[in-house]
């Protein structure tokens, strides 16, 4: 066998933005398997149809604008509808995810021009309207299958999802951990973990969902797709803050391994925070821009009205991109330091 | 000098003070969450427009140029005053839910700026007219944005008419949708998405007039004979 000696320039083919996009849904599955099996079949239907609806959107407005359909290849709206029907609750009704999806790509994408002009992460856009407008669904989870006497199966979880025959399954609902846990009262950390026994089965349900992202997350760090910046610094800010509130007061406020593994840290710090739209754009600003995404969620989680704040969060950050890649131009060859502002 | 026409129209469509001027965009956005409110709330914004255009324009010989700011300033306050006086005696409630976006009615900037633009350098009709359809102008918008709101926002029109007509318009409400709301559209966020899309629908029906109109050609430029040479 003959080894290959091509001449230079040794250059690969870049990504395209259809491969990246594909290749983060890839990294989504192992998350979204074990949501079905740890919550039921919910989350599957509610990809399902914020993927279709996002699809159907993107192919409506391309007409509209008269742009080439060939722009649907790209994935986006396919990545958009996936990382929505994955965050919001497997109880939700069908029109739930349906208008989230759409308002992501239409309100969110489209109307500022497409892919690439968009200042706002567009499914975080659809969450956050979807919690503000509808808070009673938005909230409304599932308990763990293995909590669960007699599990739904797949065609009467879809039968919930479109006639909504939500009083009849009063027992095997409840708030999130994190909803709880800020409204344990006068109740110390312990007395809450002690008194809500079934706390520590929704503690281990929703650990096994995040470790299944970090796999996701760590998949696509080895594939190049997203750099180690923004991730690392959402989740070490989070962490430094929880773990010094938690070291001042172990009875009051949550550990640290309770904000990392509950709610949606590991899952918006590799698949939200990490946009390349609407992210900050140097390694430097990636660090800031995640930092404050942190900072941000241990605020609103511990002292704010949210039980938890990703979608705040990452919008807030958002807004602040601009200003952030302003101070954080990294200096480039030639120059003996980094320049400051648009050139 | 324009025509009570053109005056109208420049009010109502082709220079609407919400649509076109984007003036008074405070009380635009905070009120129109219902008919109720964007009724009262307009009607206030007309009768003050029309008083100020008034004695602006009748005033406008006596005024210094100097200090006319701070004396329109003063004549709308009067109005809104006298406004805010009739809501409390006539229609106390709805003057307690508008709140504080009555008296701002003296920093609308359209009113200012049309007795600024407008009635300081016209006659009295002209003024009076002016003042109407811009007033009508910005009335109807908020109008359409309110019933808007109400509609996508909690699925009824014409909630709470009584507050504005005495209580026999208790039974205008119409439920469009039962069990319906959609919180968003009544948060603020959905005032701006409203505005946004009357503004485009403001545009496309500019833009699909220009089209149809016939393009009128243009005359044959006179030959200029040269006379010299």
């Amino acid at each position: 066998m003959s080894l290959l000696a091509p001449s230079s320039p040794h250059a690969h083919r870049p990504l395209s933005t259809s491969h990246v996009m594909a290749q983060v849904s890839l990294a989504t599955l192992p998350a979204l398997g074990v949501l079905t099996w740890l919550f039921g079949w919910g989350s599957l239907i509610n990809v399902m149809l914020a993927v279709t609806t996002a699809i159907f959107a993107e192919a409506l407005i391309l007409k509209l604008r008269k742009r080439p359909w060939r722009i649907l290849m790209d994935n986006s709206a396919l990545l958009t509808g996936l990382l929505l029907g994955l965050s919001i609750t497997p109880l939700a009704p069908w029109w739930l995810p349906v208008l989230g999806a759409a308002v992501a790509v239409v309100v969110a994408k489209q109307v500022y021009g497409g892919l690439g002009q968009n200042p706002f992460n567009p499914a975080m856009v659809a969450y956050a309207l979807l919690l503000v407008s509808f808070p009673l669904p938005m909230s409304l989870w599932p308990q763990p299958l293995s909590l669960q006497a007699e599990p739904w199966t797949f065609w009467e979880h879809l039968t919930h999802t479109f006639t909504g025959s939500l009083h009849a399954i009063d027992g095997y609902t409840g708030a999130t951990l994190l909803d709880a846990f800020k409204h344990k009262g006068a109740l110390t950390a312990e007395e809450f973990w002690l008194q809500t026994p079934v706390a520590q089965a929704v503690l281990n349900a929703t650990t096994g969902v995040s470790l299944a992202y970090l796999l996701g997350g760590v998949y696509l760090l080895w594939r190049g797709i997203i750099s180690w910046h923004t991730p690392v610094a959402v989740l070490a800010s989070l962490l430094i803050l929880a773990a010094f509130f938690y070291g001042a007061d172990p009875s009051q406020y949550a550990s640290p391994s309770m904000h990392l593994l509950v709610g949606a840290g590991i899952f918006s710090a590799f698949f939200i925070a990490t946009d390349p739209v609407t992210s900050a754009t140097s390694h430097k600003g990636k660090l800031v821009y995640g930092a404050g995404i942190g900072i941000l969620v241990y605020v609103i989680r511990t002292w704010g009205n949210y039980p938890d704040a990703f979608a705040f969060a990452v919008l807030l950050m958002n807004f602040a991109v601009p200003f952030i890649d302003y101070y954080t131009r990294p200096r480039t060859y030639g120059h003996a330091r980094a320049q400051r502002g648009i050139k | 000098m324009k025509s009570l026409q053109e005056i109208s129209l420049d009010g109502v469509w082709h220079n609407n003070p919400a649509l076109v001027q984007l003036l008074g965009l405070c009380p635009l956005l905070a009120v129109t969450s219902s008919v109720v409110n964007a009724l009262g709330l307009g009607l206030a914004t007309l009768l003050v427009l029309v008083g100020s255009n008034c004695a602006v324009s009748l005033l406008r010989d006596y005024v210094p140029a100097a200090v006319r700011l701070p004396t329109f300033v003063i004549i709308i306050a009067s109005f809104v005053t006298c406004a805010e006086l009739l809501m409390q005696a006539f229609t106390y409630e709805l003057y307690t839910i508008l709140g504080i976006f009555i008296p701002l009615i003296v920093t609308n900037c359209s009113i200012l700026g049309r007795a600024d633009a407008f009635a300081s350098k016209h006659p009295l009709l002209p003024s009076f007219v002016d003042g109407f359809m811009m007033g009508l102008g910005f009335l109807l918008v908020l109008l359409i944005l309110g019933a808007m709101r109400e509609l996508l926002g909690q699925g009824t029109l014409f909630d709470n008419m009584q507050l504005l007509f005495g209580a026999e318009a208790a039974s205008w409400k119409w439920v469009l949708i039962e069990d319906y709301s959609f919180l968003f559209m009544i948060l603020p966020p959905g005032a701006f998405f409203g505005m946004g899309i009357l503004i485009a629908l403001k545009n496309l029906v500019d833009a699909e007039i220009k089209r149809r109109q016939i393009p009128v050609q243009a005359p044959i430029a006179d030959r200029r004979v040269r006379v010299t040479g």
